[in-house]
């Protein structure tokens, strides 16, 4: 018998989900979001803001495709879950029953205590309603000021200069990202923010937020105790689970939703995947909780087959992820720590003025490889994927780099170089292996 | 010290912005005297100042948009597509309808009504008896237009694109084309007395060139005009296969083509309106390959009735050619191919018309070595790749099931490439085994094996 599945978010996590047991089941499958009627990528938002593209080119899939494939959009906000009668109450509608609850309700931006947090003008940016207050708080203004050094700060800071407003950008390391990107990724980043006018303040945190007389922001105080008077202040100091919905429920949460390697939370036929979910014991070199896109989807994916009935546990491969910074563009694949761990070694190539970089992380006792890091360097995934889960060489990764770049035609061919300066740097005499070939799969 | 450093900063930024303005408004002043020295000239004045206000029309014209580009020149390159959603413009307001009915109109005039240019045509005949040795028609006008408008946008898209060699290449190549293929070198021909011939056009978008009659009038022109008439069909029966086979249908469409040049320049504003949906690809297909079929019947019809010496279908054959050259040659291409630029995108002409685009498509999708290939998971669907394609192809599709991407309509452009965050998309030529997979396996998933 059909069962009636219903999923509370439609972002990435809750649609993949959705869309995988549709293709393996007949069950009645209802999608719950009080944020957008249909599902839009996320990652896009700074797009929308800087005019690149309406919310409409967003959708990855057409209106008409959710009533083809039987899922049915409820636009409204679960208000609690009542797992003793299976029952959802939402703010407008009727309640809905389901036999299976699939929780993927993201997260929600962090915004801490600062003095002056509530003034308007200041906010955060996570989702469609983000965009649009931003829209409001930055029309006319000259200067906003961003706080907080991540992939959200330099995306804001990137979207205030689109209209030409300027930004001045506090970072509290002493180079943008330094927590997680490696110290020559980081001063590349560094120095392209400055290309482009940003005025970055590094070593620089928020003391304080000041108003005018309207309730609205007029300047902001820093640590060095310079003020910064401006009219808009982005608050990017990363997200939490958005469990906010759990209050009185009783299904087990500590920053996260608990879930085992099956996303089954404490509750039968309850489950929780993307953002919103925690991990009890995550896999091997995998954080409890990874508010990533691509993290999003596996979790949708892999509930998929348990849900229609092949139980399966979450087993990601090697990790990956990918952003751009400004015109920088950058990829990771497997373990890159901002600095190499005790028994790892990493070789780094880079073109300073031309803003590449490419960097490999390699055991030290074995030479085994651990993972990539590439700026302004397209890698190929598939390869990079293939090569860490055979854990070859870092040898064998410079005999063969002719394969694993993925960039256009007619780019600069930085192989050569990489593979001289491995030589000189590790006193090898490594040959590359010219000969194409194709048959990765 | 830091501080100085951020108030120098902050300076430069403002000087900067004012001279971005400065830049566009001599622009924009230059434009306007191009279009007062052209309003000048058709009111009858071009006769008798025909020189000098070419030199004004053509030489303000070119300053104008080169100063209105200056500023994709500076600051670091990259994609910047800021406010093209907002911009009037480019977001389908009234300055873009205004354009869309200037341009129908001129292409109506064109076509049927040229002598209300007559006074416009005249200015062009110093240049005209230099290049061809005749005085200007409506064509020799068209062309420079035409040519103009390549060159000088194509160096506004080399500058937005310049951090792809790419994209510069393949601008330089539609530019040479143009300005050579077809502008000089036909224009220059006529000066020696030979027929004009488009070397960068074939049968069946240059329908005509394996017409009998055309084939005829030009074999009997001598030694050249066979080798005209063989050059056309070696290029559409011999050389389109293999080269679309080798590198896709890019190697013409957006690399030689002039309708292709002008899309890819000009057009490029306006890359973004072109129609997505599924609806839209149906009845891409449909129309398309009718247009196929129709030129291709027409051109039988016309061997039969010509080797059969007019007694099969006689006039009729005749009659339809002369309809396919109306509507399809002149309505379709021309008034609706690029009048309608600002609305519906720059390639409405090439998706749903073009009759050598479809035979292009059909070798493209089962038998070439192109693709554009999907790197592993790293798709974001955050759809700059489907919002870029002029030729309306839902990218992301396939991009974020981890698919290659082989769509006959694919001009190979790039700019789902260059517009991709995160570096997903790659153009190559590789092997044919392996090249569409229809059972994607996204990458970075252990326990899920296929996700269909």
């Amino acid at each position: 018998m059909a069962q009636q599945i219903v999923i509370i978010g439609n972002g990435i996590s809750g649609i993949t989900c959705a869309r995988n047991i549709r293709k393996k089941s007949n069950d009645a499958i209802t999608v719950i979001s009080s944020e957008t009627d249909h599902f839009y990528s996320r990652t896009a938002l700074m797009y929308i803001y800087m005019g690149h593209m309406k919310y409409e080119h967003t959708k990855p899939y057409e209106d008409w495709f959710w009533e083809k494939n039987r899922i049915s959009l409820v636009k409204d906000l679960v208000t609690s879950i009542n797992n003793a009668e299976k029952i959802l109450n939402l703010q407008t509608g009727s309640p809905i029953k389901y036999d299976k609850l699939i929780i993927a309700t993201g997260s929600v931006s962090n915004k801490p205590e600062f003095p002056g947090i509530n003034l308007k003008g200041v906010q955060t940016l996570y989702g469609m309603p983000d965009v649009e207050l931003m829209n409001k708080n930055t029309k006319d203004i000259n200067r906003g000021v961003i706080v907080g050094g991540g992939l959200i700060g330099i995306e804001m800071a990137e979207m205030l200069l689109s209209r030409n407003i300027q930004a001045t950008f506090l970072v509290r390391e002493n180079l943008f990202w330094n927590n997680i990107l490696p110290a020559e990724e980081a001063t590349i980043i560094t120095k392209h923010i400055n290309e482009h006018h940003v005025d970055l303040r590094l070593e620089t945190e928020l003391k304080e937020i000041k108003g005018d007389s309207d309730g609205k922001v007029a300047s902001v105080i820093t640590n060095k105790g310079d003020e910064i008077s401006c009219r808009f202040v982005g608050i990017t100091v990363g997200v939490s689970p958005n469990i906010s919905l759990l209050k009185d429920s009783d299904l087990e949460s500590e920053k996260g939703i608990l879930v085992n390697e099956h996303f089954e939370t404490n509750v039968p036929g309850v489950y929780a995947i993307g953002d919103c979910a925690q991990l009890k014991n995550p896999p091997g070199g995998r954080k409890a909780i990874e508010q990533i896109w691509y993290t999003g989807r596996m979790h949708g994916e892999t509930l998929a087959e348990t849900i229609t009935g092949k139980r399966t546990a979450y087993n990601p491969g090697p990790f990956f992820n990918s952003a751009k910074f400004f015109d920088i563009e950058y990829q990771t694949y497997g373990s890159v720590n901002s600095k190499d761990a005790e028994d790892e070694q990493s070789f780094t190539w880079r073109d300073v003025n031309k803003n590449i970089l490419f960097r490999i992380v390699y055991d030290k006792p074995d030479e085994t490889i651990k993972g990539f890091n590439s700026l302004g360097m397209r890698l190929d995934h598939n390869l990079c994927d293939k090569w860490l889960q055979e854990k070859i060489t870092v040898d064998e990764v410079m005999q063969n780099i002719d394969k694993l770049n993925f960039d256009p035609e007619f780019f600069d061919k930085n192989e050569s170089q990489i593979i001289e300066a491995y030589n000189l740097q590790t006193g090898k005499n490594i040959k590359r292996k010219r000969k194409r070939f194709f048959s990765f799969s | 010290m830091k501080k100085d450093v951020t108030i120098h900063t902050s300076l430069s930024l403002t000087e900067e912005s004012k001279e971005q303005t400065l830049s566009q408004k001599t622009g924009g002043v230059c434009v306007a005297i191009a279009i007062l020295a052209l309003v000048v000239a058709m009111s009858g004045t071009g006769k008798s100042y025909s020189a000098t206000l070419l030199s004004i029309i053509l030489g303000m014209f070119t300053l104008g948009a080169l100063f209105y580009a200056l500023p994709y020149f500076r600051g670091p390159a990259g994609i910047r597509n800021n406010n093209v959603m907002f911009n009037s413009m480019t977001n389908k307001g009234t300055i873009a309808w205004i354009t869309a009915i200037v341009l129908t109109g001129f292409y109506i005039i064109i076509y049927w009504y040229s002598w209300l240019f007559d006074g416009l045509i005249r200015i062009f005949d110093p240049l005209s008896y230099l290049i061809s040795n005749k005085p200007a028609d409506q064509w020799f006008m068209y062309g420079a237009f035409y040519t103009l408008a390549v060159i000088i946008m194509g160096v506004r898209f080399i500058a937005r694109y310049r951090h792809s060699r790419y994209h510069v290449i393949r601008t330089f190549s539609v530019m040479f084309f143009q300005l050579g293929f077809a502008f000089l070198i036909p224009m220059f021909l006529k000066k020696l007395n030979e027929p004009e011939f488009y070397f960068s056009y074939f049968w069946p978008l240059k329908y005509n060139y394996l017409f009998p009659s055309d084939v005829s009038s030009l074999a009997n022109t001598g030694n050249l005009g066979i080798f005209m008439v063989l050059w056309g069909a070696i290029m559409t029966f011999i050389a389109t296969p293999i080269l679309t086979y080798k590198y896709g249908k890019r190697w013409y469409c957006s690399w030689v083509c002039g309708c292709g040049g002008l899309a890819e320049t000009a057009g490029d504003p306006y890359r973004h309106l072109s129609d997505k949906s599924l609806k839209a690809w149906k009845i891409e297909r449909w129309m398309v390959h009718s247009v196929l079929v129709i030129i291709t019947v027409t051109t039988l019809l016309l061997w039969l009735n010509s080797y059969y010496k007019g007694e099969v279908l006689g006039a009729i054959s005749g009659g339809f050619a002369k309809w396919y050259g109306f509507f399809i040659g002149a309505v379709f291409s021309g008034v609706i191919g690029v009048g309608f630029y600002s609305l519906m995108g720059p390639r409405v002409w090439c998706r749903f018309g073009c009759p050598l685009a479809a035979i292009l498509g059909i070798f493209q999708r089962f038998k070439s070595r192109f693709r554009i290939t999907t790197n592993g998971g790293q798709c974001i669907s955050c759809g700059n790749c489907s919002t870029y394609c002029h030729m309306g192809i839902d990218v992301r599709w396939y991009a974020q099931r981890g698919q290659n991407i082989v769509r006959a309509s694919c001009v190979g452009c790039g700019i789902c490439s260059s517009v991709c965050p995160r570096g997903v998309l790659k153009l190559e030529n590789g092997k044919e085994e392996g090249r569409i997979n229809d059972k994607p396996i996204i990458i970075g998933n252990n326990n899920i094996s296929v996700n269909l």
